[in-house]
């Protein structure tokens, strides 16, 4: 209920918040909404020994487009502001759609969509959705910038390929353009519990068939998946091909068991979900 | 230990905090507005629910520096002071409340009603199936929820001016 | 029985909007942790990481160097502090093992959260960091997690000072029940499991105590139902003249039977004060509270029913291991054996056979949990009679009907041995069924099933009735309960006019100020306004059994009732000394008393108040004063019923269940107020319905709790519940003068059953006919895989 004791560095800019987090290593923690971390810290599950806060760093709040055609999200964007901007509701609704689905709302008004994708767990939502998306994140770190693919983000459990000097200053999506559908379908014990299992499809459409799929996995495994199987299946198909290749959902899934669902029960989640999730999508 | 200063129901306040004091218990242990509660430790009772720049937000998922320099309303500020009828100055949702019986312990209160202005913020008419999803973040163990979610259609139109009867479900 | 003189009702029986809502709507409240004195000190707790260990040692020393830290005491440093351990109220048989229960654990931790060591520091904060710095070793002993097993022979034993893991059996056999079976022309047979549950009242535990200042009292503030018993049972365990020891339950946030008991941390505390000489306060975490407040249910039911040909039931059997966790708590063994007198429900039988073997486990203890004893019992009859109903190829309610008591059947004395003195079973099913729209759900099921629509649709039944208003004192007597179950009441007259009622009862959300009001109100005939209802400190309320078992209306109100009764009784004495008229031709109506034939000759009860308190003229054969006070003993239980119906949509691929309509009729008699019994029902329905689908406390085989949090102990919010649909059916109580029957767990026993008849209705063409709870995806889906792959689930 109660955290250990830290240090507290309320970093101004990232520059001070990446020479922080050089200073100090790996007894450091950033602290963007804290929905994350402040819950692991009250149990005492974590202790950093250095907290620094990026509440402060109004850069990183926003959406603005990027010359390149996609979409920009300040790393410290609170969920709610994703849902409620025109920009990703106009370019990539698919977006707001999930995060609608996080948390309940007094999470969403806190929690940001860098600190959860920071957070890398393979149950929450938006991992799953940046990958379906091709999103990346950009990370700043004491050598510059870079940007990371999603693909290339999510390591293993709980652990990303951002390295302990690194800061996430963005988020970036691709404008999806009006042939796309999307549905999102989280499947979690109560409402505001994580997802048992979660299924995002997203649809391109083009004269009755399915040009291009994507389908992201939420908690298949220790790390957000793309359902691959099911997207070279049914890429080019008909739409009522969505039904078999849905099928291969849980190919390549590596899907833990716990009290909510075995392994077995995961994956045949995961094929009826994304058959749900695709014909929605396409509908 | 770090200063803080916020704005907390109408007064200002400045305090040398230890940056791990979670904002919920500033309020409580610090300022002494035990109008808040603490229900659970792992965000999910929704007890702690106040608001933090206009935002419903879990108190016990904030730490106070966190909070530094914001506006705070808890459920202690939401009525008007008024000696002669107590009543005549509650909320809309605090008089729905009581009138439409949304409590029983009255633990769970602070938090569900503060919550449920956010949502009436954000939505001024919302469906049953709006209030019980825009909730879903306070826990309440006594009511079984119908007659909160009543007292919160109850408070909406009033709140809109309308006087419309609430009745929900089958 | 019926009240003396009753005046009209103005307030009885309609919806007052409630009392106590003022200071809870605007925060201004009082619960425990709310309450800060000076100097006071904070609480935490060290408790066992291990299921059941030996402490080899406790070093506190460290922790005392931490930073705020004043005291800090091992199990051993306490030991000569505790006049005895923690008590258990309820020998259930004369040769119940009972484990010596310390509030602070000495050489021995027998689950996981069992405390073994204290520390005080000036902030929450820093007691909470100083646990880290006590170091305690163990020497890990074998967990004792099942039931079964533990019964075994050569189990590793959850205590090592016991020579066995069965604390007792108990047996009551009524009518001859192997003539039942051997003669039966059908059984039904089944195992049922109620699952462990976490009761979840959102106030966490607190308790806060003063050392004595100016006098010798010991003042306590404790988040409990029962201030009463804590005092006399802290005083035992603690060494503490009773008349020294002052119990407060301030505003209490919900308890449902987790906060009716004596717990280590309020005879800590209490010890703390005294030997600190300073106020301490603890007050629990949720995650700690999973561990260390009670659980409830976790039973094994192993149940039969015998019919004759014609369906008529001959006879029930009924086979039970209760988990009793690692100790036995305030009245953990008691709560099982309430079920003897509840599983043959609303049936007639001949015999009844009713064994329950109480089981010591490594886990959290187990005690009274909202229907204590009555819910488990109901969902095993309600749910073996759909069985049974399936088996022998009838409608659900055809064999319910050809076996209940029928209305004009009361009062009944059943199979067990109690006398119901009212209902009216069909009543309030011809009620539910219209309400519920029952013969268009059964088309549409129909028409699912012939479709093959992936979403099935399932109808639940459950006709239930209960036992409240606890109790009678003579048959707690013959259970071998520590205590009556008799309550007290005060009226105090003001010179005012203005009124005082002094209850026992210690309400937590039930409403009681408001309804108590209603009552002594009509009772004496003054304005609802006027009176004032105190409650929940012994030096206020001295004597009262306090709140459980919904008994608080029952036999609380009842003792308002008769206060009153003795107050309008006095005051008619004086009315007609005052009046000049003999006593028996004062009428009194609405507070006048008036002179029969005369009724410009009256006075009202506030003016004869005044006059007592002036005393100046008043019947020379009593003394100055109308306040009263009224112990009632209630001559039987009551017996609340209902007809509650539940549809529910079972998604077949994904095993989600909905509960698309819930209709509840319930029978609580007469009815104080409509609104405050609307919502007790909600509230239960919520924790029923809860039952059937989402919670379950899990452990692990080495005894570690796994939903040891909110996170993973499914507690529904409004997204996860439907919209309940309440009517009422009203058949007096016969056995107390208001005609109340209790409802404060009616909605929690009812509705377990008729949510999981109705998923396993939904799906029983499938093959399915068990349905373990909770009803939760994984459940539903393993169930219809088990049933597809050729065997019954």
């Amino acid at each position: 209920m109660i955290p250990a004791t830290f240090d507290y560095i309320r970093a101004g800019s990232v520059e001070e918040a990446v020479s922080a987090l050089t200073e100090h290593g790996d007894e450091a923690k950033l602290l963007a909404g804290g929905h994350s971390l402040l819950p692991l810290m009250k149990l005492r599950l974590a202790a950093p020994e250095v907290l620094i806060d990026l509440g402060r760093v109004d850069a990183l709040r926003g959406v603005c487009e990027l010359d390149d055609g996609r979409l920009s999200i300040g790393a410290m964007t609170p969920h709610q502001d994703v849902i409620d901007n025109d920009l990703v509701a106009q370019h990539c609704g698919v977006l707001a759609d999930v995060t609608r689905q996080v948390g309940d709302a007094q999470v969403r008004h806190r929690g940001t969509i860098g600190g959860a994708l920071a957070h890398g767990d393979a149950a929450s939502d938006l991992p799953a959705a940046l990958l379906a998306l091709d999103g990346t994140v950009v990370v700043q770190g004491p050598s510059g910038q870079r940007e990371i693919g999603a693909a290339d983000l999510f390591v293993d459990y709980l652990m990303t390929s951002i390295n302990d000097d690194e800061v996430i200053t963005e988020v970036r999506v691709p404008k999806l353009d009006g042939s796309w559908g999307w549905n999102y379908q989280k499947f979690g014990r109560v409402a505001q519990a994580w997802a048992i299992v979660g299924s995002l499809g997203l649809v391109k459409r083009s004269n009755g068939n399915v040009e291009e799929v994507r389908v992201g996995l939420t908690h298949m495994g220790t790390v957000p998946l793309r359902a691959t199987a099911v997207e070279q299946a049914l890429a080019g198909a008909a739409i009522d091909g969505i039904a078999d290749a849905a099928e291969h959902a849980a190919e390549g899934t590596s899907a833990p068991t716990d009290l909510n669902a075995t392994t077995e029960f995961r994956e045949h989640l995961a094929r009826v979900l994304t058959k749900r999730a695709l014909t929605a999508a396409a509908g | 230990m770090t200063s803080v200063q916020m704005n907390v129901d109408g007064e200002t306040h400045s305090d040398e905090v230890e940056p791990r004091l979670l904002l919920v218990h500033y309020l409580r242990d610090v300022l002494g507005k035990t109008g808040t509660n603490v229900g659970c430790d792992t965000s999910n009772c929704g007890a702690c629910t106040v608001h933090l720049d206009g935002r419903s937000v879990k108190s016990c998922t904030v730490l106070a520096v966190q909070a530094d320099g914001g506006d705070i309303d808890t459920i202690e500020g939401l009525a008007e002071f008024n000696s002669d009828d107590e009543e005549a100055g509650w909320h809309p949702l605090q008089r729905a409340f009581h009138t439409e019986h949304g409590l029983q312990c009255g633990y769970c209160t602070p938090g569900m009603i503060m919550a449920a202005k956010d949502l009436l913020n954000e939505n001024p008419d919302p469906t049953e199936d709006e209030v019980r999803h825009g909730l879903e973040g306070n826990l309440c163990r006594c009511t079984g929820y119908v007659n909160i979610v009543k007292a919160v259609r109850t408070a909406a139109a009033e709140m809109r001016g309308d006087k419309v009867d609430a009745e929900v479900g089958a | 029985m019926t009240a003396l003189d009753t005046p009209p009702s103005t307030n009885v029986g309609v919806t007052k909007l409630r009392k106590e809502d003022a200071h809870l709507v605007t925060g201004r409240t009082t619960w425990t942790d709310n309450i800060t004195l000076t100097g006071m000190l904070h609480v935490a707790l060290v408790r066992s990481p291990m299921a059941h260990a030996k402490v080899t040692n406790v070093d506190v020393s460290a922790a005392l160097e931490q930073p705020g830290v004043v005291a800090a005491f091992s199990g051993a440093d306490l030991a000569d502090n505790w006049a005895g351990g923690l008590p258990c109220a309820w020998p259930v048989t004369p040769d119940m093992k009972s484990p010596t229960h310390l509030p602070l654990a000495t050489d021995e931790v027998r689950y996981v959260g069992d405390a073994v060591a204290v520390v005080v520091a000036r902030t929450r904060y820093q007691a909470a960091d100083a646990t880290e710095h006590v170091v305690v070793d163990y020497e890990p002993l074998p967990a004792v997690v099942d039931m079964e097993a533990a019964l075994a022979d050569g189990s590793p034993l959850a205590d090592t000072s016991l020579d066995s893991n069965k604390s007792f059996t108990w047996q009551k056999i009524d009518g001859e029940i192997d003539d039942a079976f051997d003669g039966a022309a059908h059984v039904t047979t089944r195992r049922f499991i109620n699952q462990r549950l976490i009761p979840t009242a959102i106030e966490p535990r607190s308790v806060v105590c003063a050392p004595p200042r100016e006098t010798r009292e010991t003042t306590l503030w404790s988040a409990t139902q029962v201030p009463h018993i804590l005092r006399l049972m802290l005083a035992l365990t603690c060494g503490v003249p009773e008349h020294e020891l002052r119990v407060v339950a301030p505003d209490v946030g919900g308890g449902f039977g987790s906060k009716l008991n004596v717990y280590a941390e309020e005879a800590i505390c209490l010890v703390l004060a005294r030997k600190l000489g300073k106020p301490v306060k603890w007050t629990e975490t949720r995650s700690e509270g999973y561990q260390a407040t009670i659980h409830g249910r976790d039973q094994i039911q192993d149940v039969s029913l015998a019919f004759n040909e014609d369906h008529t039931i001959r006879g029930m059997k009924v086979e039970l291991h209760a988990d009793m966790g690692a100790y036995l708590q305030l009245v953990t063994p008691g709560v099982p054996i309430l079920g003897a007198f509840m599983y043959n429900a609303i049936y007639k039988m001949d015999a009844l056979s009713f064994t329950c073997h109480g089981v010591f486990t490594n886990k959290t203890p187990t005690d009274a949990y909202r229907g204590a004893g009555r819910p488990e019992a109901t969902y095993a009859i309600e749910r073996l009679i759909d069985e049974a109903a399936n088996e022998l190829g009838v409608e659900p309610f055809e064999l319910r009907e050809k076996n209940w008591i029928k209305h004009e059947e009361f009062p009944y004395m059943t199979v067990a041995g109690i006398e119901y003195d009212s209902g009216n079973y069909e009543a309030a099913t011809a009620k539910a069924k219209e309400i519920f729209g029952y013969d268009e759900l059964r088309a549409e099921q129909a028409q699912r099933r012939d479709s093959g629509d992936p979403v099935q649709l399932g109808i639940g039944i459950s006709t239930f009735t209960e036992m409240c208003g606890l109790a009678p004192s003579r048959v707690l007597g013959s259970l071998s309960y520590g205590a009556g179950g008799w309550e007290h009441a005060s009226v105090r007259m003001l010179p005012s006019g203005k009124v005082e009622v002094i209850t026992g009862t210690s309400p937590h959300g039930q409403g009681h100020v408001t309804s108590w009001s209603q009552i002594a109100a009509d009772a004496l005939g003054v304005p609802y306004e006027d009176v004032e209802v105190r409650h929940g400190d012994t030096n206020v309320a001295h004597k009262g059994m306090d709140t459980y078992g919904s008994r608080s209306l029952v036999v609380g109100g009842y003792a308002v009732q008769v206060a009153c009764d003795k107050v309008v009784a006095k005051a008619k004495k004086v009315a007609a000394h005052l009046l000049e008229a003999a006593e028996d031709d004062i009428e009194f109506s609405g507070g006048t008393f008036s002179v029969s034939g005369s009724p410009d000759a009256n006075t009202s009860i506030q003016d004869i108040s005044l006059a007592v308190f002036a005393a100046h003229d008043y019947p020379e054969d009593m003394e100055p004063s109308l306040d009263s006070d009224a112990t009632v003993d209630p001559e039987n239980f009551s017996y609340p019923h209902g007809t509650h119906l539940c549809a529910t949509e079972v998604d077949t691929e994904t095993g989600r269940v909905t509960i698309r309509s819930y209709v509840a009729v319930d029978d609580v008699g007469k009815v104080i107020n409509p609104q405050i019994v609307e919502g007790q029902v909600h509230g239960g329905l919520a924790q029923g319905i809860a039952q059937a689908l989402y919670e379950e406390a899990v452990y692990d085989a080495e005894g570690n709790l796994t939903t040891g949090s909110l996170l993973d102990y499914y507690v529904p919010s409004a997204a996860d519940l439907p919209h309940f649909t309440t009517d009422r059916t009203e058949t007096p109580a016969t056995s107390n003068p208001l005609g109340v029957k209790g409802v404060g767990e009616a909605g929690t026993i009812a509705s377990t059953p008729a949510v999981i008849n109705a998923v396993v209705d939904a799906l029983r063409h499938l093959g399915v006919n068990d349905m373990p709870m909770p009803a939760s995806p994984r459940n539903v889906w393993e169930a219809l895989q088990a049933a597809s792959n050729g065997g019954a689930a």
